[in-house]
């Protein structure tokens, strides 16, 4: 099956393939923790990833268009934390609400972007490092946003573990309630929360206009946004298992796709389906017995605070 | 000996809409006073103390911490001011452990290994033994109020505030952590304690200030009065005792038979075990501190939690594996203790809610379709024979106090010409004469035959109602006895005495 | 400095004025984008909310495609209405949609060119079966296995694509349709069609499905039982229990009902209005009924009422599109916002805003 397929390019590919999910999941992964589920992450990537591509264009410079894809996801995420933290309304709905206007803003946005190539995100350059057998192409041949999602796992991993902030934030997850008895207050950090969540989701959201395709078109995101959420709960809301989760549906899509291209017997319409199918697959597998990851869920997941008194 | 004073409240006032919590309200604590704060549900003690936690700012009204203006703008200024909270409900966090949750109420904790050993040495000091990397979900009430009281200790705090701290303790608990209190009011810590039980005041307080709707009725020094001349002073009226009728207790109605059920709460206790029967006529008072398996008890009773057939037996036919509506076209009506959200849906009709669980016993749909007409009558029934104030029956549950929903609700239940009837926590949250007449109407019943369980973690209560006792204690129930001849010890004992704290020797 | 103070009931009459007061005010922030675009944006509004109607030049073509497009709608947001009122969240309508075009448009062909009475009577049942058996994945999933149900809904749209477009590659392919991806049009097999059924009006099976559906969903959530429950449910699930609901029960129906309805639109569809199974068949109707569902307030008289307001935006939609030049994602955009605007509008029929006079801690 592995046939004329190369297991350094294809792990160094998948590698690249899921770093939108895992800069997607792992905002997300922060949200929840907080107590906040937005279901906005696919309407956030995809404005990600047209303000991303726009910025990046017009400036010439993939950095600024990675910024521009942070603040436009960012900028979404303003719009659900303003609706669910202060208008109170309901986080399953805001979250819809996000992904179709998302969806439908972003196509606008982007109808004069249609077939220019965005500037190149090139590799870093680890000079001889790259150079090593095996290793050199499977490490160090990528580009700094690859990096980049990896530290972001180790960081939070760090900040939810040994911060104070951490401390705090898993406690505003736990019980709004009880953080707000002790004075903590609920609403700026769940803000926050959904802020640092929405700048994640917008910056894999541009990774995939920007890199992983790279060109504009509609629907780009292609469900990568839902992937995103499935993983965090297969990843039972810990940041590791979120990389790996990520990892194991990046290989799963390069090699799809690299069977694809080698013709292989399976009709392309079956093989395309293969991610979501698997992606349902991890989650049922994960949801079941005894709901061990529905322990781990954060206890005010999803629930609107207001102090009343 | 005088003592220097510590906080002085003057004429404090908070009204939210359509209340007034606090009208012009007016104590002084000394340092090292313990001083009660006493009245019913809804007298307003809660509001005063958020004010001096810095939870809630008063509409007007001053108060002084050691003579310096003390306006607190949230409670971490009151906390570097050195006062200090525990809470009754809401501020442990289940699923941290216990270190986790002492840093969350500190300003600036120490490293997690140093903050452990701090724990284990203060509560060592305090007689409240804790181990710091245990999980909060996993302790008894008991050791989850250490956590706070430990968490305010580190602190060093001049002034403690308790709220209701007795309500989720033993009587053996009780008496250490009164032992507790007395150590830190004799190293100079002020102690405000809110309760409405009397007797424990008398005991332990030096000083006490009684609230009414939210004003100040009297200033006392409790071991000078009478627990009835207080009583009369908080409810502002005096109660008449439930009356019985000395009912004979007819074949046996409910009977449960080792029942062993997981609890479909997390953190939950299961049911080991459980076996009792209740006679026509009896009342089965059921004790025990919180989360000992009550909850747990009536989801087994009324249905919501299936068990094996033979576990739960009405008029000896088992229904342990059937849910709630085969139990009610049996005679068994349940009350849960949840008002809010388990018995009503909170943002639901009184007529709606009516129809909830009174749909089958009332005949008040045909093939599925609903008779409002016939509802609304049942609805307007309830809200007549059981006194619910409310402006109508198309109010939403939610805008109903507490106490009229806990009528509401109870009288729904007890509409429907029971033969069994399950109650937890009847009169929790609910006014002294509101108390008194559900109270009542629970003993009509039984005095018309209907077998009757009162779960309640008020002992008072079923000293009162209950011709025989049992206790629960983590899932297990004890052996039902009669309640005439038993003594407060053996109650205690039968609640799990001290829950292992025996050991636990005081340092000083 | 604002306040927010919980009302003791809701209010009647916001829950009724928050649907209208959304729509203003989407009016309004879409005027605004329409300027961006450079449109004028009165008379963007206006040959969107207007002229398909009253336009002398365009009514007769647009008003009957407005049941055309709300049939569908309705159909699809009463269903959804049922599950999220319960809080089962089935937001894969798209691809019951169009499991249920596959599986009706599939028997349809099977007796291609046989004349029966019975072929589109069964062709309905199918589409119906295609859309449950869609919707029952996700909900035996999550009775059995406690997943998720909005995330496995969801992907499962993404698998119908791919199947949808096999299925109109290959299976399904018209034999005489010279190699092009497609299948056979139903509308020139008349056994298996669904025609116009009053000349200029747009009125055909599916839009008689679906006021069909609104008055059973009334009467279900009115007057029975089981509709209370499932309202139960939705506001205060451990009341349910209480009541004696069985939560599992709770979710098939749903599921199974909100699948079916969805199913029925899409054969409705393919066999009238689209004609055919193609590629790009499905239109994104599925989700356009969530925020109808919304909007009509989970109300099954104002899912009606909402669902032909969103077809008005479908049509003018395109019609601005022809007339100015306005693009077609900008009425997806405006469709979007409206249901922003609804969420955060929704707040006043459970709270009152108060102007606080002083400094108050919230």
């Amino acid at each position: 099956m592995f046939g004329g397929i190369d297991p350094a390019l294809l792990i160094s590919a998948l590698m690249v393939a899921s770093v939108p999910i895992i800069l997607a999941a792992i905002g997300e992964l922060v949200v929840e923790r907080a107590g906040v589920l937005n279901l906005g992450v696919e309407g956030m990537m995809i404005m990600g990833a047209v303000c991303g591509f726009i910025v990046s264009v017009q400036s010439g410079s993939a950095v600024l268009g990675f910024v521009g894809g942070a603040l436009g996801g960012a900028a979404m995420a303003l719009i659900f934390g303003v609706l669910t933290q202060f208008l109170l309304a309901n986080q399953v709905a805001s979250g819809l609400a996000l992904t179709l206007f998302g969806l439908g803003l972003s196509s606008l946005m982007g109808q004069s972007f249609v077939g220019i190539r965005p500037p190149a995100t090139g590799a870093v350059p680890f000079g001889p490092l790259a150079d090593i057998p095996f290793f050199g192409r499977v490490l160090f041949s990528h580009d700094w946003v690859v990096y980049l999602s990896i530290a972001s796992v180790a960081a939070t991993w760090w900040m939810l573990k040994a911060t104070r902030t951490g401390l705090i934030l898993r406690a505003v997850g736990e019980s709004h309630d009880a953080a707000h008895a002790l004075g903590y207050k609920v609403r700026r950090i769940r803000m926050l929360a959904i802020l640092f969540g929405g700048a994640m989701a917008g910056l894999g959201g541009a990774y995939i206009s920007m890199v992983r395709v790279p060109q504009w078109t509609d629907g780009i995101t292609s469900g990568a946004g839902w992937i995103a959420l499935a993983i965090v709960v297969f990843a039972a809301w810990r940041p590791w298992r979120a990389l790996v989760g990520a990892y194991l549906f990046g290989g799963i899509s390069v090699l799809q796709l690299n069977l694809q291209a080698a013709g292989a017997r399976i009709p392309v319409e079956y093989l395309s389906m293969s991610p979501y199918l698997i992606t349902i697959l991890v989650l049922v597998i994960m949801s079941s017995g005894k709901g061990k990851a529905a322990l781990n869920a954060p206890a005010s997941l999803g629930q609107n605070f207001h102090a009343s008194r | 000996m005088t003592r220097p004073e510590l906080l002085r409240v003057e004429g404090v006032t908070k009204a939210y809409p359509g209340v007034v919590a606090n009208s012009d309200v007016s104590f002084a604590i000394s340092e090292g006073e313990i001083h009660a704060l006493l009245g019913e549900n809804g007298a307003g003690k809660s509001t005063l103390v958020k004010m001096i936690y810095g939870l809630v700012k008063p509409d007007s009204g001053r108060m002084t911490l050691r003579g310096a203006a003390y306006t607190p703008a949230e409670p971490r200024a009151a906390r570097a001011s050195g006062v200090a909270m525990v809470f009754q409900h809401f501020s442990l966090f289940e699923a941290l452990n216990v270190a986790e949750n002492v840093a969350l109420g500190m300003e600036n904790p120490p490293p997690m290994k140093e903050l452990a050993s701090r724990i284990r040495q203060v509560s060592a000091d305090y007689g409240l033994p804790l181990d710091p990397n245990r999980m909060v979900g996993d302790l008894s009430a008991g050791e989850r109020q250490r956590v706070e009281i430990v968490r305010c200790l580190l602190q060093d705090p001049k002034l403690l505030i308790m709220d209701e701290p007795t309500s989720v303790l033993t009587p053996q608990e009780v008496e250490i952590l009164f032992r507790t209190l007395r150590q830190l009011s004799a190293e100079g810590t002020a102690i405000l304690y809110i309760s409405h039980k009397l007797e424990e005041i008398r005991t332990l307080c030096d000083e006490a200030t009684i609230l009414r709707r939210g004003k100040v009725v009297a200033t006392c020094t409790p071991r000078d009065r009478s627990a009835r001349e207080m009583a009369e002073l908080m409810i502002g009226a005096t109660l008449t005792p439930p009356e019985r009728a000395g009912g004979t207790k007819g074949a046996t109605a409910l009977e449960v038979v080792d029942l062993s059920v997981a609890s479909p709460i997390p953190f939950g206790t299961s049911l080991k075990n459980v076996s009792f029967r209740v006679a026509k006529g009896e009342v089965l008072g059921i004790a025990g501190v919180a989360g000992n398996g009550q909850d747990e008890l009536l989801l087994a009773l009324s249905g919501e939690v299936r068990a094996a057939q033979g576990a739960v037996k009405i008029d000896g036919a088992g229904v342990g594996h059937t849910g709630p509506n085969d139990r009610r076209a049996l005679g068994l009506v349940a009350a849960p203790e949840e008002r809010l959200g388990h018995a009503a849906a909170p943002d639901m009709s009184l007529v709606e809610n009516a129809l909830l669980s009174g749909a089958l016993r009332k005949g008040l749909t045909t093939r599925g379709f609903i008779d409002w007409t016939a509802t609304e009558a049942f609805a307007a029934g309830i809200v007549k024979d059981f006194d619910v104030r409310t402006p109508g029956t198309h109010v939403a549950a939610r805008a109903l106090s507490g106490g009229n929903l806990q009528k509401f609700v109870v009288g729904r239940e007890l509409s429907q010409t029971p033969s069994v009837i399950v109650i937890n926590q009847p009169t929790w949250g609910v006014d002294a004469a509101a108390a008194a007449s559900i109270r009542q109407a629970i003993l009509d019943r039984a005095a018309g035959g209907a077998a009757v369980v009162v779960i309640s973690q008020d002992l008072d209560e079923l000293l009162e109602i209950a011709d025989t006792f049992a206790a629960l204690n983590e899932g297990r129930l004890t052996q039902p006895r009669p309640v005439a001849g038993l003594t407060i010890d053996e109650i205690g004992l039968m609640m799990g005495g001290a829950h292992g704290m025996e050991v636990a020797h005081h340092g000083h | 400095m604002l306040r927010l103070e919980k009302r003791p009931s809701p209010s009647r009459f916001w829950q009724g004025a928050t649907p209208v007061l959304a729509v203003v005010l989407t009016m309004i922030a879409g005027g605004l984008m329409f300027a961006a675009l450079g449109k004028n944006p009165f008379e963007a509004i206006r040959t969107i909310f207007w002229d398909p109607l009253f336009n002398a030049q365009f009514a007769s073509y647009s008003r009957p495609q407005l049941l055309v497009k709300a049939g569908p709608l309705i159909l699809i947001a009463i269903g959804l209405s049922l599950g999220f009122r319960a809080g089962i969240w089935n937001i894969g309508a798209e691809g019951q949609y169009i499991m249920g075009a596959l599986f009706g448009a599939g028997v349809g062909l099977a007796f291609y060119p046989a004349d029966h009475w019975f072929i589109f009577p069964l062709m309905v049942v199918a589409g119906a079966f295609g859309g449950w058996i869609w919707a029952m994945i996700p909900a035996v999933l999550k009775t059995k296995f406690n997943t998720n149900e909005i995330l496995v809904s969801l992907l499962m749209v993404y698998i119908a694509q791919n199947f949808l477009s096999s299925m109109s590659l290959g299976l399904l392919r018209n034999p005489e349709g010279g190699g092009f991806p497609g299948s056979r049009n139903l509308s020139q097999y008349p056994a298996a069609s669904n025609p116009e059924l009053i000349a200029g009006t747009g009125l055909h099976w599916g839009v008689i499905a679906a006021f069909m559906a609104v008055i059973a969903a009334y009467i279900l959530l009115q007057r029975h039982i089981l509709g209370f429950h499932i309202k139960l449910a939705g506001q205060a699930p451990r009341a349910a229990r209480y009541a004696g609901v069985n939560p599992t029960g709770l979710v098939v129906l749903c599921m199974g009902i909100s699948g079916a309805l969805a199913g029925l639109a899409g054969l409705f569809e393919v066999s009238g209005p689209a004609g055919q199974i193609s590629i790009d068949f499905n239109v994104g109707y599925g989700f356009t009924a969530i925020i109808v569902a919304f909007l009509g307030r989970l109300n099954p008289i104002g899912i009606l009422l909402a669902g032909l307001l969103m077809a008005l935006t479908y049509i003018g939609g395109e019609l601005a599109q022809f007339m100015l030049g306005l693009p077609a994602a900008a009425i997806q955009a405006f469709q979007g916002m409206l249901l922003f605007f609804l969420l955060a509008v929704d707040l006043l029929s459970n709270y009152r805003i108060r102007f606080a006079t002083k400094k108050e801690a919230l």
